[in-house]
């Protein structure tokens, strides 16, 4: 949606808030952001406080003592596997952010220029359908594709291209797939939401000018999508980071990643502070990416 | 004077304001809310106690209703308590190793000798080490199993099969699959090494650590149950390591080819007690809960519950003769013979089990 569209744009002025925000003498927006914000505090700010605050205590004989010191900190930095949880959790997320936009962006932009109008909203709707089957069910779905005596190697078997099963499940590539399976449909909402916003004419004056398809496509669309493709890649990444049931299931434990070394702490010590360090460690992963992408993030432009 | 109003909170210390905050909100978002009605249970539980048909009966005789949470694993239990107010819990399935170790946090309560019939349970269990603690009873075993060996009989040789160092076999290269739980698995490798569960002692874990890695090469996948038992349905393992009775039991009526046996080495033994919280309101109606699962009746219906099967505790527990056949009920003597009552690890050492097998995961 078009920033002079929308009243609360991120780049309104404030004297069109000011102007546009009373309402029997109330200042609107201030008011209406009240329980967001409450909500925000109550269930990110208080736990993040929380969490922070416990990642210097420690679990002694089955119960948490408040003994305020850095050796969870230390015991993560030690450990070689926690570390490479955390690293094995930011190359599957990349991998899985960077294949998701190459697969979605192409499916935006045909339905975005390709498309009648009147299908875009049939295929869109066609496309989200992934989002309808519960998560756990989607990555066991997928196991029965992916497994020695599933539908890809039953299917290259019998017709004689392989004659031993292609190890394809439990594996880094079979998370990946199943996110990407996931991801592809938000990226492809958010880049074509961004699409449809950049006016025909800016294509069809570059055309005018001499430019050829490729020089529009580079020169103008792409620049101005760059607003979708960063806000469904960051959200992507976030939800991809922070994910224990799509590796858990797809990677069979093969290789940990940093929410799966959290679960490990909690329902088998229930060792809450070092479960917390390695929170608050995706949690500065997760903020580094986001002031990288914050030039971006433009929510108002999907 | 002016009188200054002092809230309530201000009494307060920090640690009591979070966990009154982390109680009040545990209370009412964790439990339904009918749970905090007269005339429930709540129970927190094994997946195998959700199950209806055991349920069933004991709301209808009594005519109160039972809310039960699942869980896996102590520590998550564990967290939940902490997060509970006082009384919302009555009754709790453990895994029965864990017992001392909850025991002495003070959150178990002592029961009574008739709660339990103890004449009918299996002496191995009745007489473990972590069944009585300074010669109380806090959690009466109900249900036990073994881990060993699950395996796909078609392409796996029996004989194979029971043999303690299957997982080191290159003929199953790639075809191995692990349980999910580093405690047996860790000392299912120190029986293979010749130790005794109960003697394994910190020093032994570095060895123990050094043959876990070297398995690693072999294994396709780790996971827990539900996985191991799509692995090796789906035919993308031949072999779990861990697994058992309560892996593949449900699965054997569709599966003929699916099979479980213990190692050589011995079994380890595993079973889970059942208790009532110390803080319970209502510890009449979870005596009579814990006698009516520890019943002939229960027992028979515990063993076969949907989630997972398993052996009762109880060996007068009613069983038609298919099931007792898919529990191997007649192996018993034999199995409890030559298996082995787990290890009671201090917490120093059940941490450090878990850093190797974190490590192992990651190798």
């Amino acid at each position: 949606m078009a920033n002079n569209a929308w009243p609360f744009g991120m780049n309104s002025t404030a004297a069109e808030i000011k102007e546009t925000t009373k309402l029997g003498g109330l200042p609107v927006t201030r008011w209406a952001a009240y329980p967001a914000l409450a909500f925000s505090l109550l269930f990110f700010v208080v736990p993040f406080l929380i969490m922070v605050a416990v990642s210097f205590w420690q679990r002694v004989y089955g119960r948490l003592e408040a003994t305020w010191t850095t050796a969870n900190y230390e015991k993560f930095f030690s450990k070689s596997y926690l570390v490479e949880a955390l690293f094995n959790s930011i190359e599957v997320t990349v991998t899985t952010t960077l294949i998701s936009i190459l697969v979605a962006y192409p499916l935006a932009y045909i339905l975005a220029h390709k498309v009648p109008p009147r299908w875009q909203r049939v295929i869109l709707l066609l496309t989200i359908l992934p989002f309808w089957t519960a998560y756990v069910v989607r990555s066991y779905s997928w196991l029965l594709v992916l497994s020695d005596n599933g539908i890809i190697n039953s299917t290259l078997i019998s017709i004689g291209l392989i004659s031993e099963p292609l190890h394809l499940a439990y594996t880094r590539g079979a998370t990946i797939l199943g996110f990407v399976h996931f991801f592809t449909m938000l990226l492809t909402l958010t880049i074509y939401a961004s699409l449809i916003q950049i006016p025909q004419n800016y294509r069809h004056a570059a055309a005018d000018l001499g430019a050829s398809p490729l020089q529009v496509f580079l020169r103008i669309t792409l620049p101005l999508s760059i607003p979708g493709v960063a806000v469904g890649a960051f959200l992507t990444f976030v939800i991809t980071i922070g994910d224990y049931i799509t590796p858990q299931i797809l990677g069979g434990n093969t290789e940990v990643l940093i929410p799966q070394a959290i679960m490990l702490q909690v329902s088998r010590s229930a060792n809450f502070p070092m479960a917390s360090v390695m929170s608050i460690a995706l949690m500065v992963v997760v903020t580094g990416v986001y002031l990288a992408f914050s030039r971006h993030l433009k929510m108002d432009r999907v | 004077m002016k009188h200054i109003r002092k809230s309530p909170l201000s009494s307060l210390n920090r640690r009591e304001f979070l966990a009154t905050t982390s109680a009040a909100v545990a209370a009412g978002t964790m439990l339904p809310a009918a749970a905090r009605a007269e005339g429930e249970l709540n129970v927190l539980v094994w997946c195998d106690h959700a199950d209806a048909k055991l349920l069933q009966p004991f709301e209808a005789e009594h005519g109160v209703t039972i809310n039960a949470k699942t869980y896996e694993g102590t520590g998550t239990a564990l967290s939940i308590l902490e997060q509970s107010a006082p009384g919302d819990w009555d009754v709790i399935v453990i895994d029965a190793p864990d017992v001392p170790r909850v025991a002495g946090l003070g959150i178990l309560e002592e029961l009574p000798a008739d709660v339990a019939p103890w004449d009918d349970i299996f002496p191995e269990l009745r007489d473990a080490p972590y069944t009585h603690v300074d010669g109380k009873s806090y959690a009466i075993p109900e249900k036990f199993g073994y881990y060993g060996f699950c395996y796909n009989k078609s392409v796996v040789d029996p004989a194979d099969a029971s043999r303690g160092d299957i997982a080191w076999n290159d003929k199953y290269s790639g075809r191995i699959g692990v349980y999910d739980y580093y405690f047996p698995v860790l000392q299912m490798i120190g029986m293979s090494m010749g130790l005794k569960p109960a003697d394994i002692q910190m020093s032994d874990l570095a060895g123990i650590r050094e043959r876990l890695l070297a398995m690693k090469p072999n294994v396709k996948m780790v996971g827990d149950i539900v996985s191991v038992q799509n692995a090796l349905v789906t035919g993308s393992v031949d072999v779990i390591v861990g697994g058992a009775e309560f892996a593949v039991s449900n699965l054997i009526p569709t599966n003929p080819d699916l099979d479980w046996t213990i190692s050589d080495d011995g079994g380890l033994i595993w079973n889970q007690g059942i208790g009532v919280l110390a803080d319970s309101n209502r510890k009449d109606l979870a005596m009579q809960f814990v006698q009516w699962i520890l019943s002939s009746k229960g027992q028979g219906l515990l063993a076969t519950s949907d989630c997972f099967w398993a052996m009762p505790a109880n060996s007068t527990a009613e069983l038609s003769d298919d099931a007792k056949a898919n529990l191997r009920w007649d192996d018993q003597p034999g199995f409890l013979a030559k298996s082995h009552v787990s290890l009671l690890p201090d917490a120093e050492m059940d941490a450090e089990m878990l850093d190797i097998w974190t490590e192992f995961l990651q190798s």
